[in-house]
């Protein structure tokens, strides 16, 4: 495995290995290109993962201080968790359900499609989806996403058939086992799906899509790609004329090292990628790098979200098998008529007991809760997730007072819902209760939403450089051989899950670094 | 369908390892004594009536009439030992329990675990569910209590998978009621 000099002024550094990281250290090796990622957590592999939700917690999300306020209910409920997501390499592939759906076209061209809405801060992409349509194609086969490339869809377990029972009986067309970067067949040295369930606590069978165990190891097979864990990147530094050339950050014993480099790429999510540009502040760029429009850490998108749950006479044992294999489709078309902009998607969901009672309805007790609870066992579950509007009030921000264990302000994350989100969530809700009354539900119960886990948007794409933060690939407008690799970047949310636009992303922007690489453009 | 077994089956050295602290209450608690009982004479730094009273309290809080008091009194005894090495915990704890019994005490003339009925003993907690007290307690509850791998098959969970071969062959679509 490579090991690069931290004086080596060649390398493209990538802070974060997950989704958008991951991907690209890995395309950038396989091209040639020389590549050090730098990723916050340590290294946990397959056979480290525990199937315990609190334990795996613990082993696997990132936990280090962050702060709330707006409107949102994850503010009162979780205030120092704003979101969840993985500190561990692979970063949120370690932990994500593996659905992987491509945006509709007008998902790229919200702000032609819905027209001004008062409060958002809309915005076409600098991209269509034709222009997205090649590399999704190469993204899917990557990661071997069923019902594409000619994979089969994955078996339905107890949750999807009591869902899809219902839909039936809806009217609802567009549902199945969903298309998943979960190997419903052996594929590229993986096994198939074996109904472990615990999809969130790191697939133990190795199934699932994950860099971790994808394109990590194949990009160190290379030679070209190091991946340093332990590693928290704290500052992006620059020279005189204005072009980032390294990263500062606390290395595993906790001492402060600085690695040079050609090209930074930041893909850290969308809480710490805003956070670590906006803490790279100089005398140069005293507003923090790539921010002369002022939109870095504006925009902040995290989905509208929800659950519902419902309990049945008999048994479903939601927990057995693929946790989110079970998709409506129905609802995620553009149609104002419902009364809000954007669609949403309805997913199998479950968690186990030790989670449902943390997230069923954060704060209840008593026996309207407890009674619930006796219900696990014939409990069904869903995931709203829907299309949540850019609002510039939307942010992460530096916390004026708590810092880290480095000494850095801690990201400070700023949501209040706009009318949209909000009538989108009651209309999500009222239509998955139906869902399950349609099949006999005794009783339904409109979950509120967990931490975030699609963070979305605080370094976004625009065409013209007063509008966002990065290009068409990613490029910041202001910094040429500065990136943003991750959910960031999105211009807006669309209804679906966004794992798989940050892998086609990453591969395409890893296509035009290597290219601008040679051409000697950066 | 394949249904959980919910009955009680303890294996005495992995409940042991599950709620390590305080093992001589928990050796009391796995013998299957009461909230009435002397398990609470064990506690090292709060008062035997405060154990007590706490595992009412937990009941009250988290009511599952298919739990015995053994898996209250199990997730109550980590207040014990926090309480031991912290005096502020203690003094939380015990003042909290105390504001409980003034408040029983001037409305139903009996301390809080001897109300008799659990409506009135809930209509107490309302009036305290904004304090401090209150909000570490049922925040420490929902994992001292649900969190013990003993109660999971209760409640028709079956925990981890993956050393079984996960549900493949186990029931993942064996669900045999839908019409």
């Amino acid at each position: 495995m490579a090991k690069f000099d931290l004086n080596d002024e060649g390398l493209v550094v990538i802070v974060g290995s997950g989704a958008g990281g991951g991907t690209l250290g890995n395309e950038l090796a396989q091209k040639g290109v020389k590549v050090v990622i730098l990723e916050a957590g340590a290294r946990n592999e397959i056979q480290d993962f525990v199937n315990d939700e609190w334990n795996s917690f613990t082993q696997l999300a990132w936990k280090d201080m962050r702060t709330t306020s707006g409107s949102w209910q994850v503010a009162r409920d979780f205030p120092n968790l704003p979101a969840w997501i993985v500190k561990s390499v692979g970063g949120s592939t370690v932990h994500w359900a593996g659905a992987s759906l491509r945006f509709e076209e007008h998902e790229f061209k919200t702000k032609t499609a819905y027209g001004d809405i008062p409060g958002a801060n809309l915005l076409d992409w600098p991209i269509t989806l034709a222009e997205m349509e090649p590399w999704y194609t190469k993204a899917e086969f990557k990661m071997g996403t069923t019902r594409t490339n000619g994979i089969p869809g994955l078996p339905g377990n107890n949750n999807f058939k009591v869902m899809e029972a219902g839909a039936r009986k809806l009217g609802y067309k567009e549902v199945h086992t969903g298309r998943m970067s979960i190997n419903s067949k052996p594929r590229d040295g993986r096994g198939s799906c074996q109904q472990i369930g615990f999809c969130f606590q790191g697939c133990k069978s190795g199934a699932k899509w994950s860099t971790l165990y994808t394109e990590i190891p194949k990009g160190e097979a290379t030679g070209n790609l190091e991946v340093r864990p332990n590693s928290m990147a704290i500052r992006i530094e620059h020279d005189a004329a204005g072009k980032v050339n390294g990263v500062v950050y606390i290395d595993g014993e906790g001492k402060i090292q600085k690695q040079k480099a050609r090209v930074v790429a930041v893909a850290g999510n969308s809480l710490e990628s805003p956070r670590l540009l906006l803490n790279s502040h100089s005398s140069m760029f005293p507003d923090g790098l790539a921010n002369s429009s002022g939109q870095v850490g504006r925009n902040y998108m995290r989905h509208m979200t929800g659950s519902v749950y419902a309990i049945f006479e008999k048994p479903v044992h939601m927990y057995r098998g693929t946790t989110m294999a079970g998709i409506i489709m129905d609802e995620a078309r553009h149609d104002p008529k419902r009364g809000f902009a954007g669609g949403y998607e309805m997913e199998t969901l479950s968690l186990g007991l030790p989670f449902i009672v943390a997230f069923l309805n954060p704060g209840a007790w008593g026996r309207s809760f407890t009674t619930a609870i006796d219900g696990y066992a014939n409990m069904a579950g869903m995931w709203l997730v829907g299309e949540d509007l850019p609002q510039e009030t939307n942010r992460v921000t530096l916390d004026p007072v708590v810092k880290d264990a480095n000494g850095m302000p801690v990201a400070s994350v700023h949501y209040d819902d706009h009318a949209n989100d909000v009538a989108m969530r009651i209309h999500a809700y009222q239509k998955g209760a139906t869902v399950y009354e349609a099949v006999g539900a005794i009783r339904t119960f409109p979950t509120p939403p967990y931490p975030s886990t699609h963070n979305l948007g605080t370094n976004r794409m625009s065409e013209k450089p007063r509008d966002g933060v990065v290009n068409k690939y990613g490029q910041t407008h202001d910094i040429k051989n500065l990136f943003v690799s991750d959910g960031s970047q999105f211009t807006t949310s669309a209804a679906c899950n966004p794992t798989l636009t940050i892998v086609t992303l990453a591969i395409r922007q890893a296509d035009h670094i290597a290219g601008a690489m040679q051409k000697g453009e950066i | 369908m394949r249904e959980v077994d919910r009955r009680s089956k303890i294996d005495r050295r992995k409940f042991l390892s599950t709620a390590a602290a305080a093992p001589a209450v928990i050796v009391a608690a796995t013998a299957g004594l009461s909230v009435d009982g002397a398990w609470a004479d064990n506690a090292q730094a709060l008062k035997p009536e405060t154990m007590k009273t706490l595992a009412v309290i937990a009941r009250d809080i988290y009511p599952h009439d298919h739990l015995a008091d053994q898996y209250y009194i199990a997730a109550v005894t980590p207040w014990d030992t926090k309480a031991a090495s912290d005096p502020k915990v203690k003094a939380l704890i015990e003042q909290g329990v105390a504001l409980l019994n003034e408040l029983a005490l001037a409305r139903y003339k009996s301390p809080y675990a001897a109300v008799a009925w659990e409506e009135q003993r809930v209509t107490l907690l309302h009036e305290i569910e904004q304090s401090e007290f209150f909000g570490k307690v049922r925040g420490d509850l929902l994992v001292s209590l649900y969190n013990n791998h003993e109660v999971w098959p209760k409640f028709g969970y079956e925990g981890s998978s993956a050393e079984h071969g996960g549900y493949v062959n186990r029931g993942f679509n064996d669900i045999d009621w839908l019409s």
